[in-house]
């Protein structure tokens, strides 16, 4: 574990949680590594889901840059015209 | 004398009658392009050809910059201008002011040209193209803000990943001023860091409504996007050099929304089988390992420690019992070398006569063993000794020659 979970990005994340259970399914480790495993498997499952909830689901239309921070307004798409 | 002319006269004239030729001013020519230059001032000359004759022509800087194709050798093409003559060289040619591919149509010669150049400088290699991120948490969208596309990413998106940020860089999709709309657009999200993926792209139409993705610079913009970009434009089978730049190619915009998020449903489905792995094998682990204390604990040494120390103590009692019957063969041992001693000491005891019922004699006047009866007489006294106790007596009367 040479960078902190936090850092990871999703696909790192889910990556690794999934070559953790490949390895704990081998049953090759002894106790003391098993338990680190899973420590950093719960870890890693949580940061995925935390990156799941991490955006709004805000839409928003850019009016401009200004001084390099975008102007936006809430966008709502128009219905389709039957 | 007839008049004699300058060279310069009889140019002029020839120029004068030619130009004021109403078919020869406003002409259609078509034919073969040979000879083709591009002058560094930007002038195109060239030599317009068919079976049996030549026409030399020319197209300057100003009216060639709307070409979208290059001209080339041995190219038919179908041309507009007027004729003029060129004083210096005393040559007439045809200055065009409008060129357009016979045959296949100069807007798919302009494409593949473009492509052809993109794709030597390497703008479509696959080793450019970014990597989609699997979960983008900003997507910007470039399109118009009014357009059916708009609305179906927008749709597309939030039922994959509800929670998904978008924002829509309006741009114009069609028409003249597309282009450079579409490029300010790109610009615009490339100075936004916080977009993780842009997506641009329009409807399906006729060829020359999606031609502003087919434009150039726009080309060019993808490629410098500093996001990744995904192009969504028309409907499945248009291919455009947009497509080709984009670093990943959806068929429609629907589609590009279902490319660039997850299924989020499916993904958290995939953690909570995770975990649930994760919690199974931790159980089967934790009662694997309590099996092996279990076991460990049942071992009948921890079980009845009072076994091990009685089983001790019955041997330090049988090393006991030993101890005290060694001990006691040793002493009976000495014992009896001390007895053989004092037997032998015995024998040689002059005292221990009296032991075995014999009694010593003595003279009472000197004290003298009486060895015979000789040495003493009738009324002397005697003293006998016993293994215990003496007595005195006197001698009544004296055998000498008796023997026993």
């Amino acid at each position: 574990m040479s960078e902190k979970i936090t850092e990871k990005t999703f696909e790192e994340a889910l990556a690794r949680l999934e070559f953790i259970i490949a390895e704990l399914e081998k049953g090759e480790l002894n106790l003391d590594e098993s338990l680190k495993l899973f420590e950093e498997g719960i870890a890693l499952a949580r940061h995925c889901n935390a990156k799941l909830d991490e955006a709004q689901g805000k839409v928003e239309l850019l009016l401009g840059i200004e001084d390099g921070v975008a102007k936006t307004t809430t966008f709502q798409p128009e219905e389709e015209s039957v | 004398m007839p008049e004699i002319l300058t060279v310069s006269q009889v140019t002029l004239y020839i120029k004068r009658l030619l130009e004021n030729d109403g078919v020869l001013q406003q002409v259609w020519v078509g034919g073969e392009i040979s000879n083709f230059t591009l002058h560094s001032s930007g002038h195109m000359y060239f030599t317009l050809k068919d079976e049996t004759s030549r026409l030399r022509a020319v197209m300057f800087w100003r009216e060639n910059q709307s070409l979208k194709f290059r001209p080339y050798d041995g190219l038919e093409v179908i041309v507009s201008g007027r004729i003029g003559v060129y004083p210096k060289s005393g040559e007439y040619q045809l200055y065009v002011d409008f060129m357009e591919v016979a045959g296949m149509g100069s807007l798919y010669l302009a494409f593949e040209q473009l492509k052809e150049r993109l794709a030597q400088e390497g703008l479509f290699a696959p080793e450019r193209k970014k990597p989609i991120p699997r979960l983008p948490r900003k997507i910007g969208v470039i399109t118009s803000s009014t357009g059916a596309a708009v609305r179906d990413i927008i749709k597309i998106l939030h039922r994959r990943h509800a929670r998904v940020n978008i924002l829509v860089i309006p741009a114009q999709v069609q028409g003249e001023t597309a282009p450079a709309s579409l490029v300010a657009a790109l610009q615009a999200a490339g100075r936004l860091p916080d977009l993780d993926l842009v997506i641009i792209g329009r409807g399906g139409g006729s060829a020359e409504e999606l031609w502003a993705f087919n434009d150039e610079g726009v080309a060019r913009a993808i490629a410098a996007c500093p996001h990744p970009v995904i192009s969504a434009v028309g409907h499945e089978t248009d291919f455009t050099i947009a497509d080709l730049v984009a670093d990943l190619r959806a068929p429609t915009p629907s589609g590009a929304a279902e490319l660039s998020v997850p299924e989020v449903d499916e993904l958290r489905n995939r953690i909570k089988l995770c975990t649930d792995n994760l919690n199974a094998l931790f159980s089967r682990l934790c009662a694997r390992k309590r099996a092996q204390i279990e076991r460990l604990a049942f071992h009948p040494v921890l079980r009845h420690p009072d076994r091990v120390i009685l089983a001790r103590r019955q041997q330090v009692d049988e090393g006991k019992e030993e101890l005290v019957d060694r001990m006691l063969a040793a002493l009976e041992e000495r014992r009896k070398e001390l007895r053989r001693k004092m037997e032998q000491l015995a024998m040689v005891n002059p005292l221990a006569v009296l032991n075995r019922g014999y009694s010593l004699c003595f003279r009472e006047t000197d004290g003298r063993l009486v060895r015979e009866a000789a040495e003493v007489a009738r009324g002397d006294f005697l003293r006998i000794t016993f293994r215990r106790g003496r007595l005195r007596t006197v001698v009544e009367e004296v055998e000498e020659e008796v023997t026993t």
